[in-house]
């Protein structure tokens, strides 16, 4: 049962990434005029001769004077087997650029995801059953104001708070002595040294959110009478809560993580430009704004994918803890 | 003794011929949080509306003697030389001094010279909405020559406050003009989609499911992207609008659809189509008032993610730019770490952002919380 429910929810998955591809392709051939367009007005600026005929080569070459449909075909034929196109603004393969930045980016993403969970079940715990209490108030006006406030305020402001009252640059993911070093454990150490404060400013909403969640739905389960029977069995309060309250509450907060992950991605874009991160944001924004379409295109589509893959993987994880599910 | 009350003289009435709307105003102001946030979201509207009355000045007019002039507070006790005092409402004017080896400006307070302020003074005259010409505002100094800088300046001079205030006009509204494009969609394509179910339903819900699982800023920037450069700031006011409601209606259509599937199999709707109602009457007669409160609730909660969304895409330069004063476009000049620590009163427009967003998301609550009839039974 469970395996065929994996199965099915997989094949599900295609058609959805089959779209986003076409988003991705529609957004980025969006813009009026190509890169040859704008490759021959930067010439022209600079004062350069323009050569109408070298510009048609680099069309034909790219096809981008081909319809709609078969530019997307080509494009997706290509990202079938590894190959992103060429990037025009950097003169190299997009494939080459991208990697990395990805890499980071999911490194971001995940450890954001890891303490969201870690730090919003406890305190969703606590703050439900220590109901109403100074500890809940505190909680809750914190979550209120982790959900309200966008990300790129917080780092901001932790940025100014940082380099005025201590002096200390929070921007980037390593020291400069590691930036374009190659990978070793020493850099991998720097990375964790740097990562946590983007981890709490993309957190915050995240953790807000899912604290909610975990309160809202314990509340619902702690009135219900198998929780009186257990009390009245004298079964120690924690042990209690723990053990079927708790169990029963995390159902709701498992497929959080389906929703919580586009958001997650969508929040980490902005917030990596402001602290200037070398990850997947910053590099697509510049790619967006120079009309360097395959690698903008790399980008959108392969964030777009992480993000479904997110979902998919949060729905079996959900059809694991709650066999219910699997019978939908 | 006790007196019992006559039961035929107590009136059952009023209770009895309480509306729904009666009913949610009531449980809503039991919440005071989002009574306190309708007053506020109200204000900024208000000063949104009238932004060149309530604004001192000019948003553009730049000032050179005044680059990051920092913000000067207002004085209520008017002390004369002499000892005497009088209550009269004024600012310090603030001098530069120039370091002479760093050769960087420092503004130093001058208590002797004093700038009188006066309510509904005469300032900078303005045009309202393009139609009235007026010169009154609610705050102006006395001599109108004088300026007077209660956040500040930034970069180039102007008042920072006025900047603000302009910007309130913007991004409030593209909050509100946003959810209503979503709403239309949002009602129309959740209403199909709940009221015929089946292949529509499911059609609209997979629709739905692939926005909701897509991330929504590198399409929005895409999208602003592809926007050509040439165009007007208002046409690029309107497109940026309609590419925040493009994504936003999903959460309006999910909220619709359940609704009226839980309402299609209620009483009275059978009752209505029963009736020999048209479908366009059970719909727009029987089914979406009694849903309406839910709306508006749902409403209230998008507005703040719309103001969030164009905050953030004008910040990165993708969405609204200069001439158009908006909050994310006034954020952007204090995006440069260097600014900043010199003018921290350039986050003032930050601070409106999470005033406002917090509010909508208060009053959103207490509404949702009002229009739900089954909140009651925990009170």
């Amino acid at each position: 049962m469970l395996i065929s429910y994996v199965i099915r929810r997989i094949i599900w998955a295609v058609p959805f990434l089959f779209a986003a591809s076409l988003v991705a392709f529609a957004l980025i051939t969006l813009p009026p005029g190509d890169y040859v367009t704008t490759l021959a007005q930067t010439l022209a600026e600079s004062g350069d001769q323009v050569d109408q005929a070298r510009l048609a080569a680099l069309r034909a070459r790219y096809g981008l004077d081909q319809p709609f449909i078969i530019q997307y075909f080509m494009w997706i034929g290509g990202v079938l087997q590894g190959d992103f196109g060429m990037s025009f603004e950097w003169n190299q393969p997009v494939a080459q650029l991208i990697w990395e930045r990805l890499g980071l980016s999911f490194i971001l993403e995940f450890s954001t995801l890891i303490f969201a969970w870690g730090v919003a079940l406890p305190v969703g715990i606590y703050s439900a059953v220590r109901k109403y209490s100074a500890g809940d108030y505190v909680v809750s006006v914190i979550g209120f104001l982790g959900l309200a406030l966008p990300n790129f305020l917080i780092a901001l402001v932790l940025m100014y708070v940082a380099v005025v009252h201590f002096g200390v640059d929070v921007t980037g993911l390593f020291s400069p002595q590691y930036r374009d070093a190659p990978w070793s454990w020493d850099k991998f150490v720097n990375l964790l040294q740097h990562l946590w404060i983007p981890v709490i400013i993309l957190g915050t909403s995240a953790t807000a959110g899912l604290m909610r969640i975990m309160r809202a739905n314990l509340l619902d389960e702690l009135n219900k009478p198998y929780v009186v029977t257990a009390r009245a069995k004298g079964l120690s309060e924690w042990k209690l809560i723990l053990k079927y309250p708790v169990r029963l509450a995390l159902n709701p907060f498992v497929s959080t993580i389906g929703w919580a992950f586009p958001q997650l991605i969508s929040g980490a874009v902005i917030t990596a430009y402001v602290l200037s991160l070398p990850t997947a944001g910053p590099l697509m924004l510049q790619a967006l704004l120079a009309q360097d379409m395959y690698l903008a295109g790399a980008f959108i589509l392969l964030l777009c994918c992480f993000s479904i893959i997110g979902m998919l993987v949060s729905d079996i994880l959900l059809a694991l803890v709650d066999p219910r599910i699997r019978f939908r | 003794m006790t007196t019992i009350a006559d039961p035929r003289t107590i009136d059952m009435r009023t209770d009895a011929q309480a509306s729904q709307w009666r009913l949610t105003w009531r449980a809503f102001r039991r919440h005071r949080l989002a009574v306190v946030s309708l007053v506020i979201v109200l204000l900024f509207y208000v000063v949104g509306a009238f932004a060149e009355f309530f604004a001192p000045f000019d948003p553009e007019t730049t000032s050179s003697r005044h680059i990051y002039h920092p913000p000067q507070a207002i004085h209520f006790i008017d002390w004369q030389a002499d000892g005497s005092w009088s209550i009269r409402p004024h600012v310090e004017s603030m001098v530069v001094k120039r370091d002479p080896i760093s050769l960087s400006a420092t503004y130093e307070a001058d208590p002797a010279r004093k700038i009188y302020l006066s309510l509904f003074g005469q300032g900078q005259p303005y045009t309202m909405w393009g139609i009235f010409q007026a010169d009154r505002h609610l705050l102006a100094a006395a001599d109108p020559a004088d300026r007077f800088y209660l956040l500040g300046t930034d970069r180039l001079g102007r008042d920072v406050l006025s900047r603000v205030i302009h910007g309130s006009r913007v991004s409030m509204s593209i909050g509100l003009l946003g959810v209503s494009i979503s709403l239309v969609i949002g009602v129309l394509l959740g209403g199909i989609s709940g009221y015929y179910g089946g292949f529509v339903d499911t059609a609209v819900q997979r629709v739905v499911e692939l926005i909701l699982s897509l991330p929504t800023i590198p399409i929005w920037l895409g999208l602003s992207a592809a926007l050509p450069q040439e165009w007007s700031p208002l046409t690029r006011y309107f497109a940026i609008t309609v590419i925040l409601s493009l994504i936003g209606w999903t959460e309006l259509a999910r909220v619709v659809r359940g609704r009226f599937l839980s309402l299609r199999m209620e009483d009275f709707v059978i009752a209505a189509r029963l009736d020999g109602g048209s479908q366009g009457r059970v719909i727009f007669r029987h089914m979406l008032p009694s849903m309406a409160s839910h709306i508006i609730a749902s409403v209230t909660l998008a507005i703040p993610a719309m103001i969030i969304a164009e905050t953030a895409l004008s910040f990165i330069g993708l969405g609204l730019t200069p001439p158009i004063i908006s909050w994310g476009v006034l954020l952007k000049e204090a995006q440069n770490i260097r600014s900043i620590a010199q003018a921290p009163w350039l986050f003032a427009p930050g601070v409106a952002v999470c005033i406002a967003v917090l509010a909508l998301n208060f009053l959103g609550d207490g509404l949702r919380d009002a229009a739900d009839p089954y909140s009651n039974e925990k009170q």
